[in-house]
């Protein structure tokens, strides 16, 4: 990209970063200049989060070095980051939220101001978003939080954006939002801006970006203009042989008998993988979190449990943060080894060891904390807690949010032969993709079920022409 | 591994300093009354502190302010029972129990049933048992019967018998914590209570029997107490309120829940008693000792508390 040299942003020379023995970033050298529009691609643990928090400043390199060509610091050089583990204060309203990365914004009438610039920033990006600047932010569901970051991001903040990195920015975005996410990315570096975006879904990155680099094992394998990648090239480059074929010969038609069946409509047979679609924040999380609740119980535990919770946001309701990954695997599965009330620690060792390479958990020791894991790694951990206990209803709740595209391919196949062998599968997801593999769909608007789709009713038109009100047929 | 990096060392390494100070102040002598001293009252200090450290630890906003009354209480109706007769220790300790059963019951309804603040709920409720205790007292003082004094205020194998009592409720703590289901469920509840709900935990069974085994802790504390002391009395408690909580938080466990220490607590309630020696022996007023008293405990929660943010 040399004719952009006037115009260069960020420039790593050979940047490393070691924790303790584990080389995070091993070497890498990239430069990013106005206009760029970056695709940054890698299975989880491959140290992408770990390359953003260096060129952010957020960390500093433990050998090599990185210059902004304006300023000594990102701050100054205009990179703005928006993270996938949503960095908002939830106790604050969203304009205060921006107030607090844009130091300039003091005095009396200060939130004023910054009621109009976040809400002139979402105009520009998420346009008719009905997000209101003086909602706190923890009355907002996850993607609307998503946005409000996003568009912290974007906006002037007294100065101006020049290099704004999105670490899977879409991954808690339905299609529609996310679309204008994109098409704003394109706007922004067709002004001379620059992004560096972070995904799983290999479509968007070869949607926005110019130029592509893959990550592996802290290290650059390759880099390239997008138009010289196939997808099929890409997902080699990343070092992951993804099984091509996703087999056809599910046990489509030959369910049990019902599992359960709730008032709003929402019911499940056995061996059957059902999915729940709709724009997100329209009740699929609460109908979930409620069905859960109404078929587990406060006061015991039991030792076969009816049902088992896969959660998607992590911090709120999947990761233990002070425990170590064996015990965070293990805290759904005690009750089922233990001996007179007392944990069973070899089965409990067996079992994370099990999952840890069932499911490649990318670590050297499930004894090492949770929180020594990366976003996508910490969601197999999940996975692992939920997958490993008896339980015959298996309720997902976005999990597949910051995984791996190998990764997701692995877990479908697990899905597929759980289900096979008689679980039941509730799922919700907030890729449509996902939600076509499913046996039942059931799409939610405003709360309530306003489709059930099965069988080959089960496309991406029709879902989200029943996600979105038919003003025609008023 | 650093020993350093232990948050419940430094609870020990101010006993142990502490200790050094008074006995360097004698050259030496006393330092064994003062080690069976330390014990001795150190001993009440840790069973209350290792009840208030299981409600602790099952996260923000948890925590019980009864202990004081609930003490109080199971120490005055069990004495009454007793009223002095020879051979019944025994129904005095199931009476003092039963006690902690049911004030541990009540705190939890309070708390649940009509969802008060843990704090506003325990404080409230604390006036009811002691006012329950002046009520049935009435200002007698009942001596304890003789062998039941006889065993709490003698020693076996050297350390007093109350100690014995602490260290032995202290192991099973600890075993409870490390090694139970249970003591995995209440670490987990204290991390996250919403996540420990739907990864299957049954939240409401974990935080009912930790108000009721803090309150049972707490009227084990005053039976203890008023047989080693000759009597109950009605502010026999006052001081375990703060004490409860510094050894708690001296002895490294995380205020925010989710993590406790027992060895800590320990250390904790040794170094309590022997810092109000220490500066007895030293000569310092009741002022200048409170001051004190208040500076060290808060110069030790800041070396605990950084040092395990860099460990």
């Amino acid at each position: 990209m040399l004719d952009h040299e006037s115009a260069l942003i960020v420039t790593l020379v050979d940047a490393a970063k070691h924790f303790g023995p584990v080389r995070a970033l091993d070497g890498v050298s990239l430069s990013v200049a106005g206009g760029d529009c970056i695709g940054l691609v890698g299975h989880n643990g491959a140290g992408k989060s770990t390359l953003v928090n260096l060129i952010n400043g957020g960390l500093a390199p433990s050998s090599g070095n990185i210059k902004f060509s304006e300023g000594a610091t990102a701050l100054v050089a205009g990179v703005r980051s928006v993270f996938q583990e949503l960095s908002l204060c939830p106790n604050l309203t969203v304009a205060e939220n921006l107030k607090i990365s844009h130091s300039a914004l003091k005095g009396p009438g200060w939130r004023r101001t910054a009621r109009a610039e976040i809400r002139a920033s979402l105009d520009t990006l998420f346009p008719g978003h009905n997000i209101d600047a003086d909602a706190e932010v923890d009355t907002l569901s996850i993607a609307e939080r998503q946005m409000v970051e996003i568009a912290i991001g974007f906006a002037p903040r007294g100065s101006r954006a020049r290099l704004v990195i999105l670490d899977e920015p879409t991954s808690s975005l339905d299609q529609g939002i996310a679309d204008q996410l994109l098409t704003h990315i394109k706007r922004f570096c067709a002004s001379g801006g620059a992004v560096i975006f972070i995904s799983h879904m290999l479509g968007e990155i070869f949607e926005v970006s110019n130029r592509i680099i893959v990550l592996k094992d802290g290290k650059v394998v390759a880099e390239r203009g997008s138009g010289e990648f196939t997808r099929q090239g890409l997902v080699d480059a990343m070092g992951h042989v993804a099984p091509e074929t996703i087999e056809e010969s599910g046990p489509k038609g030959d369910y049990g008998p019902e599992v359960f069946s709730t008032s709003q409509g929402l019911s499940a047979r056995q061996g059957e993988i059902v999915g729940l679609s709709g724009l997100a924040g329209h009740g699929q999380a609460e109908a979930l979190a409620r069905l859960y609740l109404s078929r587990s119980s406060a006061w015991q535990s039991s030792k076969s449990p009816e049902v088992v919770f896969v959660a998607g946001d992590r911090p709120r309701d999947g990761v233990l943060p002070l425990w170590s990954i064996l015990r965070n695997i293990s805290i759904s599965v005690l009750q089922q080894t233990a001996k007179r009330g007392f944990v069973n620690r070899l089965a409990e060792t067996a079992v994370a060891a099990d999952w840890k390479t069932r499911i490649g958990i990318r670590t050297d020791d499930v004894k090492n904390p949770i929180l020594s894991l990366s976003g996508g790694n910490q969601q197999k951990v999940l996975f692992a807690r939920a997958l490993a206990s008896s339980a015959p209803l298996v309720i997902m709740d976005d999990p597949m949010r910051g995984v791996d595209v190998g990764t997701k391919q692995d877990v479908y196949a697990m899905i597929r032969a759980e289900a096979v062998k008689g679980r039941t599968f509730l799922w919700y997801s907030t890729e449509t993709e996902e939600v076509c593999q499913c046996d039942r769909v059931f799409v939610f608007r405003n709360h309530e079920i306003s489709a059930e789709l099965t069988g080959a009713d089960i496309t991406e038109e029709k879902i989200l022409g029943a996600s979105f009100e038919m003003q025609e047929a008023s | 591994m650093n020993p350093l990096t232990k948050p419940w060392i430094w609870s020990w390494l101010a006993a142990a300093v502490a200790f050094g100070l008074t006995i360097g102040l004698t050259a030496g002598h006393g330092a064994g009354e003062l080690a069976y001293a330390a014990l001795s009252f150190g001993a009440f200090a840790a069973i209350v502190g290792l009840g208030q450290m299981l409600v602790i630890t099952l996260g923000p906003g948890n925590v019980d302010l009864s202990i004081p009354a609930t003490m109080t209480l199971a120490a005055t109706l069990a004495l009454k029972a007793m009223s002095s007769d020879p051979g019944t220790a025994f129904l005095g300790l199931c009476i003092a129990i039963a006690v902690g059963l049911g004030t541990g019951l009540a705190n939890y309804f309070l708390i649940f049933l009509l969802r008060l603040p843990p704090i506003i709920a325990t404080l409230a409720a604390s006036l009811i048992y002691q006012s329950i205790a002046i009520w049935s007292n009435r200002g007698l003082r009942i001596k304890p019967p003789t062998g039941l004094a006889d065993f709490a205020t003698g020693r076996f194998l050297g350390l007093p018998n109350v100690a014995w009592v602490g260290l032995l409720l202290a192991v099973l703590v600890w075993i409870l914590l490390e090694r139970s289901v249970w003591g995995r469920m209440l670490l987990a509840t204290g991390q996250n209570l919403r996540v420990a709900r739907l990864a299957g935990v049954p939240v409401e069974l974990v935080r009912a029997t930790t108000y009721v085994s803090v309150a049972v802790f707490a009227s084990l504390a005053g039976y203890l107490l008023a047989s080693f002391s000759g009597g109950a009395a009605l502010n026999m408690g006052a001081e375990y309120l703060l004490m409860s909580i510094a050894v708690v938080v001296i002895g490294g466990s995380s205020i925010s829940g989710g993590n406790s220490n027992v060895p800590g607590v320990w250390g904790a309630a040794l170094f309590m008693f022997l810092v109000v020696s220490m500066l007895n022996s030293y000569g310092a007023g009741a002022g200048v000792r409170n001051v004190l008293t208040g500076t060290i405990i808060i110069g030790i929660v800041i070396a605990a508390s950084t040092r395990r943010v860099r460990a």
